[in-house]
C-alpha cells in the first residue's frame, strides 16, 4: 500500500519498478505470515480460539469508540460477563450434545420450570410446607439441589426418550419446549413470584454477591500456579511418552501471557467498587468514617462468573479427560465406529442430557437470583442463544467437533455485541438484527476456513 | 453394571408418563371419568366446560380469545369477572389461550366462531394481525369487543383503561416526586399501541416533554427527538429478563458519564419488575420508579420502597363491564346506543364520560363505540384500598417489608 502511494506522482517511469516492488512486498507479506503461522503452530496455540479471543477485542474496542471511550470498564465488563454467565454454562452442555449430532431445544424452558421452582420452594414450600423459619441455615442449598434434582430427571426423561427408544432428539426436546413452558404457568398461576433466600440471591452477583479483593488475587495467584504446573506436567508426561515437544520459548511465553492474562483480569476485576449508597452504609454500620472520595471497597470477581469458570474447567476436564467425554466425541464423529469399538453409545447420550439439566438447573439459579424470584418468561429464547453460542464456538452441526472454551468464548462473543448495542442505545429489534447477521457470518467464515485448510 | 441406572431411570420415565398421561388427558375413556388427577390439581375449573355450539335462542354464548396468560393479571382477574358476570347473566362462556402467538389468536377466533359463539370478546396480540379473523366473524354474524386493547377496525365496541391516563397518572406520579433530574423510559413491545402510542401521549399530556424542552429533565436513554419513537428502550414481548439487561446496560452507561439516575418512568410491572432486579445487582438504591397493572410482586414491592408508584387498572371492573356488554350485545343492543346498568362499576373506575357507549377516534382513524375505564394510581400511601378491594391479600403485599419503614397498609 505504501509502495503504491510512493508511486503515485510518477506513474509512467515508474511503472515497472512498482509492479515489481508491489510483488516483492506482497511476496514479503506471505512469508512473513508464513512464519507466523509456523511461530504459531510452534506454540501450539488454538487458532480458532485465538482467533475469537481477537474477534471479542475488536467487538469491544469498536463499541468502546462508539460510546466516546466509556465501554471498557471494570463495571461494565462485569455486567457483560454476569448477564453472559447463564447462556455460557448451558453452551458448554450443549457442545457435548451437538458433538454428539443431537440438539437440545428445551433447555430455556427447563431454566424456566428450575428457576420457577427456586422461586416456589424458598417462598413457599420451605417457610409453608416444611415450617422452616428464614433463620434456618442451608436453605439455598437445599433448594439448589432440589433443583439439581429436577434438572436431572427432566434430562433423564429426554434423554432415555431419545438414546432408548430412539426418537430424534429435534422432535423429543421441541416436545420439552413447549411442554415445559407451558409447566411453568401451572406452578404460579401465571404470577412473578419474588422475596428468595439472601444467601441465594448472592448467586446471581452484584456488589455483595462478588468474592472481595483478597479472594479475587488469591484465586489469580492460584490460577496462575496451576498453569505453570499444568505446562510443566505436559511437558513432563510427554517427554515421559516421547512425544514431540513444543520448543522451549513457546512453553515461556504462553505460561508468561496467560499467567499476565489472569492477574490482569483478577487487578481489572479489582477495580470495580462497590455503589457509594452501600459503601456508605457499610462505612456508617461498621463505625468507619468515610475518606474524601468515600469508602472505596473492591467487588472483586462476582460469583456467577466464579460459578462459570468452574463450570467451564469441570466440562473441558470431562470432555478431553475422561472416558465419558472421549466416547462423546467418539459418537459425534462416528456413531458406528463408537458402538463397535464398544461403547455404551446410548448412556453416553443419555449422560449428555442428564448434564444439561444440572447446567440448566445452575444457569436457572443465576437467573433467578439475579432477579431476586422467576416470572413466566425467564428463559425465553435461551436455547436459540446457547445453540449460537456453542456454533459461533466453533462446534459442528456435522458431529465430532467442538470445544468447551470455545463456546464459552462464543458466548461472551454474542453478549459483548447485544451488551455494546444496547449500551450505546440500540432498542432490542436492532440487536437482534445484529445478533443475527453475526451468527452467519461467524459460521460462514468458519466453513471457509475449513474447506480451505483441508 | 452401565444399564442399572438406566434401568432405574426407564421405570421413573414410566411413573412420570403414566402421571402426566393421568393429568393431561383431556378425554379420558368415559368408565374411569372419575379418577382424581394424580398430580397437583391446580388446573384453573372451568376450561373443560366447553359449551356445545348454543342456539341462537338459547343464552348467550360469549368466547373470549386472550393472547397470553403469561402476565399474570388475566387470568387471575379478567377471567373470572368476565366468567361470573356472563354466567350471572344466563350465558355460557368459552375461551382460549392464543400463547403471544397472533397466528394462534387467529385460529382460536375461527374455532370459537365455528363453534357458534354470538360475542367475541378479544385480547389481541396485534392490532392488525387479528384483523382477517375478526372481519370473518363480524361477516358470521359474531359482535366483537375489543378488550384492553385496540383492535382496529370501526365494528368493534372497545373496552379498556385509558392507556393516555395510565400514562399521564405515571408520568404526574414522578414528575410531582422528582420535578427536575435525569430520566429514563423503560417502554413495552414496539408492537403494542400501548407501549409506543398510548403511554408516551400521556407522558407528554402530564408534561414530560414541557420539563424537557425547559432543561429541567434529560432523558439519559433519547437516541433523537422525535417523539415518542426516540425516547425511552423498547422491550421485546415486555419481558422482564429483557428489561434487566437493558437497564443494566443503561445505568452502566450513565455510571461512566458520571450521570445519576433521578427516576425512572416504566410502563408495566413486567419490566419494571426487571429494573428493580438491575438496581439490586448495579447499586442497591431505587430510584423512584413507575409501572402498571398491579401484579404481586410489584405490589410488594412498593411496600418495599423499591417502586414508587403502581397504575392500578381494576380488572374485575373492566372484566365486569366486558361481561355486561357481551350480554347486552346479545340481547340485540346496537353498539352506539349500549349502555351499562348503573352501580355495576365502581364510581371511581368508571368512565369519566358515562355509562353509554362514546365514540373513539382510532390512531388509524376508525371511529369506534368504546367504554374507557379510569386507572388508580396506588403509591405507599393508598395499599390499604388493594386490601380492602381483595386485590391482594395483606400477607403477600407486606412480605418481607420492615416494621420501621413500613407503609401504612403493613403496620
Amino acid at each position: 500500500m505504501t509502495n503504491l502511494a510512493e508511486a503515485g506522482p510518477a506513474p509512467a517511469q515508474a511503472k515497472p519498478p512498482t509492479r515489481t516492488r508491489v510483488r516483492d512486498a506482497i511476496a514479503r507479506l506471505r512469508g512473513l505470515i508464513a512464519r507466523l503461522r509456523g511461530f504459531i503452530a510452534q506454540t501450539e496455540i488454538d487458532l480458532r480460539l485465538f482467533g475469537m479471543l481477537v474477534a471479542l477485542g475488536v467487538i469491544l474496542l469498536v463499541f468502546n469508540i462508539a460510546s466516546d471511550g466509556k465501554l471498557v470498564q471494570p463495571a461494565n465488563m462485569i455486567t457483560m460477563a454476569v448477564q453472559a454467565c447463564g447462556i455460557a454454562i448451558l453452551s458448554t452442555g450443549m457442545v457435548l450434545v451437538i458433538v454428539s449430532r443431537n440438539i437440545d431445544l428445551s433447555v430455556g424452558s427447563l431454566v424456566g420450570l428450575i428457576s420457577m421452582s427456586y422461586a416456589i420452594l424458598m417462598t413457599d414450600w420451605f417457610p409453608h410446607i416444611l415450617g422452616l423459619s428464614s433463620s434456618v441455615p442451608l436453605q439455598w442449598a437445599l433448594a439448589l439441589v432440589l433443583g439439581i434434582g429436577i434438572g436431572i430427571l427432566v434430562g433423564a426423561i429426554q434423554g432415555f426418550i431419545i438414546a432408548y427408544i430412539g426418537v430424534p432428539s429435534f422432535i423429543v426436546t421441541l416436545g420439552g419446549l413447549l411442554s415445559i413452558r407451558g409447566l411453568i404457568w401451572y406452578q404460579s398461576q401465571g404470577a412473578a413470584v419474588t422475596g428468595l433466600d439472601p444467601t441465594f440471591q448472592l448467586i446471581g452477583g452484584g456488589a455483595l454477591g462478588s468474592a472481595g479483593e483478597m479472594v479475587t488475587w488469591a484465586i489469580g495467584i492460584v490460577g496462575c500456579v496451576a498453569i505453570i504446573g499444568l505446562l510443566y506436567n505436559n511437558r513432563r508426561q510427554r517427554r515421559r511418552y516421547g512425544f514431540p515437544l513444543r520448543p522451549k520459548w513457546a512453553e515461556v511465553v504462553i505460561g508468561a501471557v496467560s499467567s499476565a492474562a489472569v492477574l490482569f483480569l483478577a487487578w481489572f476485576v479489582n477495580n470495580n467498587f462497590w455503589p457509594k449508597g452501600l459503601a456508605d452504609q457499610y462505612a456508617a454500620s461498621h463505625g468507619i468514617v468515610p475518606p474524601p472520595g468515600g469508602l472505596r471497597i473492591p467487588t472483586g470477581v462476582p460469583f456467577p462468573v466464579l460459578l462459570l469458570i468452574g463450570v467451564m474447567l469441570v466440562m473441558a476436564f470431562v470432555a478431553t479427560r475422561r472416558r465419558f467425554g472421549r466416547s462423546v466425541y467418539a459418537y459425534g464423529g462416528n456413531p458406528d465406529a463408537a458402538e463397535l469399538a464398544g461403547i455404551n453409545t446410548r448412556w453416553t447420550i443419555m449422560k449428555t442430557y442428564m448434564i444439561m439439566g444440572v447446567l440448566c438447573a445452575l444457569a436457572a439459579a443465576i437467573a433467578a437470583a439475579r432477579l431476586n424470584g422467576s416470572t413466566l418468561d425467564i428463559g425465553v429464547s435461551y436455547e436459540l442463544y446457547v445453540i449460537a453460542a456453542a456454533v459461533v464456538g466453533g462446534t459442528s452441526f456435522s458431529g465430532g467437533i467442538g470445544t468447551i472454551p470455545g463456546a464459552v468464548l462464543g458466548a461472551f462473543v454474542m453478549q459483548s455485541l447485544a451488551y455494546g448495542l444496547s449500551f450505546i442505545g440500540v432498542n432490542s429489534p436492532g440487536q437482534n438484527v445484529v445478533a443475527g447477521i453475526v451468527l452467519i457470518l461467524a459460521v460462514g467464515f468458519d466453513t471457509w476456513n475449513r474447506r480451505r485448510s483441508r | 453394571m452401565l444399564n442399572k441406572p438406566a434401568v432405574a431411570l426407564f421405570a421413573t420415565v414410566l411413573v412420570v408418563s403414566a402421571a402426566c398421561g393421568g393429568s393431561t388427558a383431556t378425554t379420558p375413556p368415559p368408565t374411569q371419568a372419575v379418577t382424581p388427577p394424580p398430580t397437583q390439581a391446580v388446573t384453573p375449573p372451568p376450561t373443560q366446560a366447553v359449551t356445545p355450539p348454543a342456539s341462537s335462542t338459547a343464552g348467550c354464548s360469549v368466547g373470549v380469545s386472550w393472547n397470553n396468560f403469561q402476565q399474570p393479571r388475566w387470568a387471575a382477574h379478567d377471567k373470572p369477572a368476565i366468567q361470573q358476570t356472563v354466567t350471572a347473566g344466563g350465558g355460557t362462556y368459552t375461551d382460549a389461550d392464543a400463547n403471544l402467538s397472533s397466528e394462534q389468536q387467529a385460529t382460536d377466533i375461527q374455532t370459537m366462531v365455528n363453534k357458534g359463539v354470538n360475542v367475541l370478546i378479544v385480547l389481541a396480540q396485534d392490532t392488525t394481525a387479528a384483523l382477517p379473523a375478526i372481519k370473518a366473524a363480524e361477516q358470521a354474524g359474531v359482535k366483537v369487543i375489543a378488550y384492553d386493547r385496540l383492535i382496529e377496525d370501526p365494528s368493534v365496541l372497545y373496552i379498556t383503561f385509558d392507556n393516555v391516563a395510565v400514562g399521564k397518572a405515571q408520568a404526574t406520579a414522578l414528575l410531582t416526586k422528582v420535578p427536575k433530574g435525569n430520566y429514563v423510559i423503560i417502554k413495552g413491545d414496539q408492537g403494542d399501541p400501548n407501549a409506543s402510542t398510548f403511554l408516551p401521549s400521556g407522558y407528554k399530556e402530564a408534561g414530560l416533554l414541557d420539563k424537557v424542552a425547559a432543561g429541567d429533565i434529560t432523558i439519559l436513554n433519547a437516541t433523537g427527538t422525535t417523539y415518542p419513537a426516540d425516547y425511552g428502550t423498547f422491550t421485546n414481548a415486555w419481558a422482564t429478563e429483557t428489561a434487566q439487561s437493558n437497564m443494566e446496560a443503561i445505568i452502566d452507561s450513565a455510571t461512566s458519564s458520571g450521570k445519576t439516575i433521578d427516576a425512572i418512568l416504566d410502563e408495566n410491572d413486567s419490566t419494571a419488575l426487571g429494573v428493580v432486579g438491575a438496581e439490586t445487582a448495579k447499586s442497591m438504591s431505587y430510584a423512584p420508579l413507575s409501572g402498571q397493572d398491579g401484579d404481586t410482586a410489584n405490589l410488594n414491592n412498593v411496600a418495599l420502597g423499591k417502586q414508587y408508584v403502581d397504575i392500578w387498572k381494576n380488572a374485575n371492573e373492566l372484566g365486569k363491564a366486558a361481561g355486561a356488554a357481551a350480554l347486552a350485545l346479545c340481547a340485540g343492543g346496537s353498539m352506539a346506543s349500549l349502555t351499562l346498568q348503573s352501580g355495576l362499576i365502581d364510581p371511581t373506575v368508571a368512565p369519566t364520560a358515562g355509562l353509554t357507549a362514546q365514540p373513539f377516534t382510532t390512531p388509524a382513524n376508525n371511529t369506534v363505540s368504546s367504554f374507557i375505564l379510569q386507572p388508580t394510581p396506588v403509591t405507599a400511601d393508598n395499599l390499604q384500598l388493594l386490601i380492602d378491594q381483595k386485590w391482594i391479600a395483606k400477607a403477600d403485599l407486606c412480605k418481607d417489608v420492615v416494621a420501621a419503614t413500613a407503609p401504612a397498609a403493613c403496620k
